[in-house]
């Protein structure tokens, strides 16, 4: 006997195999198709723009369109001694092009980047070309350089063959306080300028610290809240739920009006006489201030999931340790303590992956010394322009945030999160 | 939390200690908020309290700042309201429906990659708002969406749905499937049976996860900061405004009524969640 014929068959002859898969495969398709039209939406509005983020925070090609028959003929040249003819030449028309269509501003803008003194001496050169100085029948090489000296310096020609590619990771050199320098290496930038350095450390520290505050505050009422009988817990409950459900900016005021020099918590301390009343200290507009309103903002995060955790342990268990002779203490360190791990894990990443990009709450109350790296792009959002600059740090701070997530995915599952 | 007669004094100690410290973290969480109703009641233009108002003084009180805020000239709050509640109530409507639809595939078994799209869908969440603001100001201004109430509606979808997503796929989790098949079973078409008998049932989680995403989309500053011109004001992007210029108790008369909505909206989510528990566990 075939095996076709052990085959079990549906009722309309096909094999229960097939018509199986089949369904399960139409099953697939429906699932698939409710959520394609959140998928395709937030791919269309959210991921590929950030992935454009990412072409913009590396794209140099301006300059590579600006001169390319200088870059066809330094395909050939060394980079060591003074540039051939064919590359004078080639610069040569390239900017008397950029001349005639006024563009010729932007590349020693450009270039100035790259390396001081290209702006001086490209205009020197742009003033030679208008005059009709320069005699196109003899050699140009010798005609350049004596419109000025840096001409015959190699390295400004170096910096010109340094712009060639169309990309580069300039953004995020300068984004770790790092640049290229003139030999094509990677140099660090002068001790008392590591401006975005700092930023990173604060930025790690001030979330961590944030991270540790919550923790310790939220360990002991989340354990209050699930320990207490219905009746009181809920009643407490609502002083973690009501912060978490009111405006940021509101929460943010009224630390502004606490921590203010004439505000309530400086005349708390002059009443019990801490701190004497013509020296009230400074509490806002620096790390205190965002300390201090952070921690309050982010403690519901950490309580509502170690609370969901504290929930599930039987308070048997402790009886059962204090009974078997361990002290309140050991009971607690050895039989509590390790049961709540997971909520720890879950409220502590998930207060550091918020706090690390926190915007608004360091903007207003941070000052100099309070803000973060978030701050920081906005200010090249908004003030400089640099976008590609502010792309290229967003990107560097969301990989960070990337992998916590996906620790945080591996160790709670992102379908966990709790909301109240 | 009443102590065992029996409990060592050192014990004893302890558990004072630990309930001072609840009291305390207790008071820090919630004490901030009350700071903002006496003073936005402050007859006087300075944000701290004034000697008449420790001396419970009546005429050191008015409601001179939230007249101000309604019938002030010049006043933003007036379109910053507007805006906000319009802004909001169609962000929340897109993000139902998106959510809601894709919770209930990302719930069937047989949803394939369950979760990586799930970790993709809840991203806007985990995202610092600051990168999410550069991205969609990028698209929106390449679509020609930027200070659009259109533009920002669609930036609070994106945001708003996470949470949607959330409460639904949660709701869903003590769902019993038997129920639509036994209406499919019944003659009913798909469409009659979500209307007539899931929805009914995942209606809190939906409405929860609606809040959600109506308060996200009421309170956010960053995308909107971004994306808005003077037109597409809104409440937090004026209270921004004001924290950063200067401090007027008018700010503080506004906080008093968002802290009113959100007290509104806590007890509302709250009686939901209860509600669906109850449900849930008649369910199972």
């Amino acid at each position: 006997m075939s095996s076709e014929t052990k085959q079990i068959l549906t009722t309309d002859g096909i094999p229960l195999e097939v018509s199986l898969k089949k369904a399960e495969k139409k099953n697939k398709i429906k699932a698939f198709l409710l959520v394609a039209p959140l998928l395709l939406f937030l791919f269309i509005t959210y991921v590929f723009p950030i992935g454009e983020m990412f072409t913009r925070s590396v794209d140099d090609k301006m300059i590579t369109n600006m001169l390319p028959k200088t870059f066809k003929a330094m395909e050939k040249w060394d980079g060591k001694e003074l540039p051939p003819e064919e590359v004078f030449a080639g610069f040569y028309s390239d900017y008397k092009v950029l001349i005639e269509n006024q563009t010729q501003g932007k590349l020693g803008q450009r270039l100035n980047k790259e390396k001081n003194g290209f702006n001086s001496i490209t205009k020197k050169l742009m003033r030679q070309i208008k005059r009709n100085k320069i005699d196109e029948s003899q050699s140009i090489k010798e005609q350049i350089m004596k419109v000025h000296k840096r001409w015959r310096n190699v390295e400004y020609w170096q910096a010109i063959k340094r712009t060639a590619p169309p990309y580069t990771m300039a953004k995020y050199l300068k984004g770790m306080d790092m640049y290229f320098a003139a030999d094509g290496s990677i140099a660090q930038v002068d001790e008392d300028r590591r401006i975005h350095r700092i930023l990173w450390l604060r930025t790690l520290e001030i979330a961590l610290f944030v991270t540790i505050f919550c923790f310790l505050m939220g360990y002991p009422i989340a354990h209050l809240l699930a320990t207490l009988p219905m009746k009181y817990s809920n009643l407490l409950m609502i002083c973690v739920l009501l912060p978490f459900w009111t405006s940021l900016l509101v929460r943010t005021a009224s630390w502004m009006i606490l921590l203010q020099q004439q505000g309530v918590v400086n005349d708390f301390f002059v009443m019990i006489g801490l701190v004497a009343d013509d020296n009230r200290p400074e509490m806002m507009y620096n790390k205190v201030g965002t300390y201090v309103a952070m921690t309050q903002i982010l403690l519901p995060f950490m309580v509502l999931p170690l609370y969901s955790v504290m929930k599930t342990i039987s308070p048997s268990l402790m009886r059962a340790g204090k009974s078997l002779g361990g002290t309140p203490f050991v009971a607690f360190w050895k039989v509590y303590f390790p049961l709540t791990i997971p909520g720890i894990g879950a409220g502590c990443l998930l207060v550091f992956i918020l706090a690390i990009g926190y915007y608004i709450t360091p903007a207003l109350v941070g000052g100099a010394s309070g803000t973060l790296i978030s701050n920081q792009i906005a200010y090249h959002m908004k003030s400089t322009l640099d976008w590609s600059f502010a792309s290229a740090m967003g990107l560097m701070l969301l990989s960070g945030v990337l992998v916590i997530y996906w620790i945080y995915n591996k160790l709670v599952g992102v379908d966990n999160i709790k909301l109240g | 939390m009443a102590l065992p007669s029996y409990t060592e004094t050192r014990y004893r100690i302890w558990h004072y200690f630990y309930v001072a410290i609840c009291t305390f973290v207790f008071f820090f969480l919630i004490a901030p908020l009350f700071v903002i109703f006496p003073l936005s009641f402050n007859a006087e233009e300075f944000l701290v309290f004034s000697e008449g108002m420790k001396r419970l003084d009546p005429d050191a009180f008015s409601f001179r700042w939230y007249h101000e805020m309604v019938y002030g000239t010049k006043n933003p709050w007036g379109l910053a309201a507007k805006n906000s509640f319009i802004i909001a109530i169609f962000a929340t409507i897109g993000s139902i429906i998106l959510g809601t639809l894709a919770a209930l595939g990302l719930s069937s078994r047989h949803m394939p990659y369950k979760g990586l799209i799930m970790a993709v869908l809840i991203s806007p969440m985990i995202v610092p708002l600051i990168i999410s603001g550069v991205a969609i100001f990028f698209f929106m201004a390449k679509v020609g969406l930027a200070a659009t109430h259109t533009g920002i509606v669609l930036a609070h979808i994106i945001l708003g749905t996470p949470f949607v997503v959330i409460t639904v796929t949660a709701t869903l989790s003590g769902f019993d499937h038997s129920v639509t098949r036994a209406a499919s079973s019944l003659g009913s078409n798909p469409v009659n049976t979500f209307m007539k008998i899931t929805l009914p049932l995942i209606l809190p989680g939906v409405i929860s996860g609606g809040l959600f995403a109506f308060v996200t989309s009421f309170d956010e500053v960053v995308v909107v900061l971004f994306l808005a011109g003077l037109e597409n004001t809104t409440i937090p992007v004026q209270m921004w405004t004001g924290l950063r210029e200067q401090l007027s108790p008018t700010i503080l008369a506004v906080a008093t009524c968002l802290i009113i909505l959100s007290t509104l909206i806590l007890v509302t989510a709250e009686l939901l969640r209860r509600r669906s528990e109850r449900l849930r566990g008649i369910n199972r």
